[in-house]
């Protein structure tokens, strides 16, 4: 097959799979029962992929060493806060098309599961740069992008916090959610690639998938804690969710 | 729709010509800041090296399109936008609005260069580049800071704070592109170093007028 072909094949899927996981995540978030299938797998999945990621062996290679091992931590983290920034944009989307404020709680608590992702993930690639780069931050294109995207939130979570009114709140933070995420967050993906002076891995073709991980054995180990980080930025935003209807519902009945 | 767009571009620009206060604040704000750094580099030879000349221009073209589109949505009042409401769909008013901020800053932006070439020196070598780059700056702060300034209006208070706090952050990534081709520009490259991000530039304006076009009438609504 040719690589225009196969390069087409490969974005068809991912897209299908990214429609999924957050159709998905809307699902497990909404649960009402308890879902020990799936937390269960999540401790199981995080625990296996920590201990797995910190003994196995991995490919010595120049520059990184030992310091590969960040695959397993940093790129799952950012792989989840994506995923869970974009489920929170999906209930905005709901939120607009038919106000409720359960769904405003959910987008809320999602972008807010989001940032702690992110900020999980800025902290483990800071830590990674200073023993690999010598510094723990340079402006590298991806970094820039990371800083962008935290930026984007912290500026919802102001917008949030400056409304009296909460219909308007809910609304209004609402539409600046899909806004920036729709201005900001698709360019992250290609700006580094126009620059092309990234010296961050994964810097073309698609982030975390390159030479680096092209060896068997740290493969299963990888997609074990990507899935688990996802599952798990799931689980943090349905219990905060939870947590913050409750309070609701006690508001009303005050 | 098209005859409403009209109506209302001509409605703003008779309204910026009433109130000439505020747009000779604006050019005095470019002017005084192009003087400033005028003054700051005469301490040195005159000239700044081209780096510095860039950074800046395009630091005072972003702070003066910020001071430009806040003011847009804040001086209506509730009564009024119930007003328009009744009047013309809000597709209207977002691309009406997104029309004159671009002419206006596209005039800001004339002027700014303008001024800063004769005071700080020019060492453009592509100014077909150069100018084409700065009119696609204009037009994408203006689309892109319209619907934030809709919502910074809305928040209320300390309305100029929310909108930078909000704007800045999408901007960013706009403003590397249009920094990158700017440069590219000044240091005479070939087109074909600059053709990918310019190309991203136009489809991101597109975008983000998409977007805005879409989720304007949800702002309007309450």
């Amino acid at each position: 097959m040719s690589k225009p072909v196969l390069g087409i094949i490969i974005s068809v899927i991912s897209l299908l799979l990214t429609i999924f996981a957050v159709w998905g995540g809307q699902r497990l978030i909404e649960q009402r029962s308890a879902g020990l299938a799936w937390k269960a797998l999540t401790v199981l999945l995080l625990l296996a992929a920590s201990t797995a990621g910190l003994l196995i062996d991995v490919p010595r290679l120049p520059i990184v060493n030992e310091s590969i091992r960040n695959l397993f931590f940093h790129v799952p983290m950012w792989f989840a806060m994506m995923l869970v920034l974009l489920v929170s944009v999906w209930y905005s989307v709901r939120y607009l098309r038919n106000p409720s404020v359960r769904l405003d709680i959910l987008s809320h608590e999602a972008a807010k599961a989001g940032i702690v992702l992110g900020l999980l993930g800025l902290a483990t690639g800071s830590l990674w740069a200073k023993y690999t780069w010598g510094a723990w931050w340079t402006p590298d294109p991806r970094l820039n992008a990371a800083a962008v995207a935290l930026l984007i939130y912290g500026g919802y979570l102001v917008l949030r916090g400056s409304f009296r009114d909460e219909q308007q709140r809910a609304r209004i933070s609402a539409i600046y959610n899909i806004f920036a995420f729709a201005a900001a967050i698709p360019l992250l993906f290609i700006l580094p690639r126009i620059s092309g002076n990234s010296l961050h891995p994964g810097q073309t073709g698609n982030p975390g998938f390159n030479k680096y991980d092209l060896d068997s054995t740290m493969r299963p180990v990888f997609y074990a804690a990507v899935i688990g980080w996802i599952l798990f930025s799931f689980w943090l935003t349905q219990v905060s969710s939870r947590l913050s209807l409750l309070q609701e519902k006690i508001n009303e009945n005050q | 729709m098209l005859r409403d767009i009209t109506t209302l571009l001509a409605k703003d620009f008779r309204l910026e010509w009433r109130q000439r206060s505020a747009l000779g604040g604006l050019l005095l704000y470019v002017g005084s800041t192009v003087f400033v750094c005028f003054l700051s580099f005469s301490l040195r030879g005159g000239t700044p090296p081209p780096p510095a000349w860039n950074a800046l221009l395009w630091i005072i073209l972003l702070f003066a399109a910020v001071n430009a589109v806040a003011k847009g949505f804040m001086q209506e009042s509730a009564g009024l936008r119930l007003y328009y409401y009744s009047l013309v769909p809000p597709q209207a008013v977002i691309l009406a609005k997104m029309l004159y901020n671009a002419l206006l800053l596209l005039a800001v932006a004339t002027v700014a260069l303008f001024l800063y070439v004769v005071l700080l020196g020019n060492p453009i070598q592509n100014l077909t580049l150069f100018v084409g780059n700065l009119a696609l700056g204009a037009v994408g702060f203006a689309t892109t800071l319209t619907l934030v300034s809709g919502i910074a209006a809305r928040a209320g208070g300390n309305g100029a704070t929310l909108m930078a706090v909000l704007g800045f952050p999408v901007m960013i990534p706009m403003l590397l592109l249009l920094i990158r081709v700017s440069k590219n520009a000044l240091d005479g490259l070939d087109w074909s170093v600059s053709s990918s991000s310019v190309t991203t530039l136009v489809a991101l304006n597109l975008l983000v007028g998409a977007v805005s076009y879409l989720l304007f009438p949800y702002l309007w609504r309450g």
